[in-house]
């Protein structure tokens, strides 16, 4: 796939001796990188002019439960240059639970960051406005984690009295 | 009804308050329509020429809580919704009644989830529940029969008004 030689070599020119993964599945590319490099990373992909990746189509998380490293953050982004989709991941630890924001770089991050954070709790630095997205602001648990059970905790959200 | 013959003969008919009360009142019975998802949309289609709710006079669907006698809560609530649904119904003037219409307003229906309220008579007082994900019009037309029944049996005497509660005076010196 030409998008990743092309991909490989610009991150190679900008950043020397930093460790990016690449896995092809079905014809879908995914860029793996530490996540300090988030806003360096997406800020190159969407500014260079022979890649473009203007929009940015989702933000979500996966929790791995027992993996070390137990959160991995999700960035699908669109190039409507060339016409192809790249998945970036970044893992991020439950003991550092926190991820740069990348709402500098394409506003509609704010949301997918409020989503992701009410979510799984995994904090976005330098968001501007992180609060939660679907549950009420009051409410304590972070629903998606593996380790919420399916039925919530008991009392935890308020029904209005009889 | 006939009763305008009764009229042209008669001039005047005797009969009681209670059965007055509950004629008119089970004849008129205005819904809110509390359309929260899908189900919304098979309430919509009773109020289309095809179903007509107009047939048992409830074709004025009033989307004020204050003129509503029958709050049709009609969708899936969530908890975040409860508080909503909950400050309609305490706007409704008494008497009034509640359809919870479909599987997700019943019980939760397949929302078998955190975030999802497993029955509104966690927090509403039901009079009919209705099957059905979502329940055909025909349906609702029949819990609306049913609705129209339970008013029938019910007494004039029964929704006087209550007395309201001692108001404090706070006064300021």
């Amino acid at each position: 796939m030409e998008l990743k030689e092309l991909l490989d070599q610009k991150l190679k020119e900008k950043f020397s001796g930093e460790n990016f993964i690449f896995n092809e599945y079905r014809n879908e590319l995914t860029l793996s990188f530490d996540k300090k490099n988030v806003v360096s990373v997406c800020k190159l992909l969407k500014e260079d002019p022979d890649l473009q990746f203007k929009l940015c189509e989702d933000i979500t998380a996966v929790d791995w439960a027992k993996r070390k490293d137990r959160f991995t953050v999700v960035y699908h982004i669109f190039s409507l240059k060339l016409n192809l989709r790249l998945a970036l991941k970044a893992n991020v630890d439950e003991a550092d639970c926190n991820i740069d924001s990348v709402c500098s770089i394409w506003k509609t991050a704010n949301w997918h960051e409020r989503e992701t954070y009410d979510m799984y709790g995994i904090k976005f630095n330098n968001h501007p406005d992180l609060r939660r997205f679907y549950m009420p602001e009051e409410f304590e648990y972070h629903p998606l984690r593996k380790d919420f059970p399916l039925m919530g905790i008991p009392g935890s959200l308020p029904l209005p009295k009889k | 009804m006939g009763l305008e013959a009764k009229l042209n003969h008669e001039g005047f008919l005797t009969t009681t308050v209670d059965a007055l009360v509950e004629w008119s009142r089970k004849n008129s019975v205005w819904p809110m329509p509390m359309g929260i998802s899908c189900c919304a949309i098979e309430m919509m289609a009773s109020g289309d020429p095809k179903y007509d709710i107009a047939r048992f006079g409830s074709e004025v669907m009033r989307f004020t809580p204050r003129q509503c006698d029958l709050m049709i809560v009609a969708g899936t609530v969530t908890y975040k919704m409860s508080h909503v649904v909950k400050k309609i119904y305490d706007q409704m003037p008494d008497p009034k009644w509640v359809i919870a219409m479909g599987a997700c307003t019943s019980s939760g229906g397949m929302y078998r989830t955190y975030s999802v309220v497993q029955g509104i008579d966690q927090f509403l007082p039901v009079d009919i529940y209705l099957a059905g994900c979502p329940p055909r019009p025909d349906n609702l037309l029949n819990a609306l029969i049913q609705i129209q029944d339970k008013i029938g049996r019910t007494r004039a005497r029964e929704f006087q008004d209550q007395p309201l509660p001692e108001l404090t005076v706070i006064q300021n010196n």
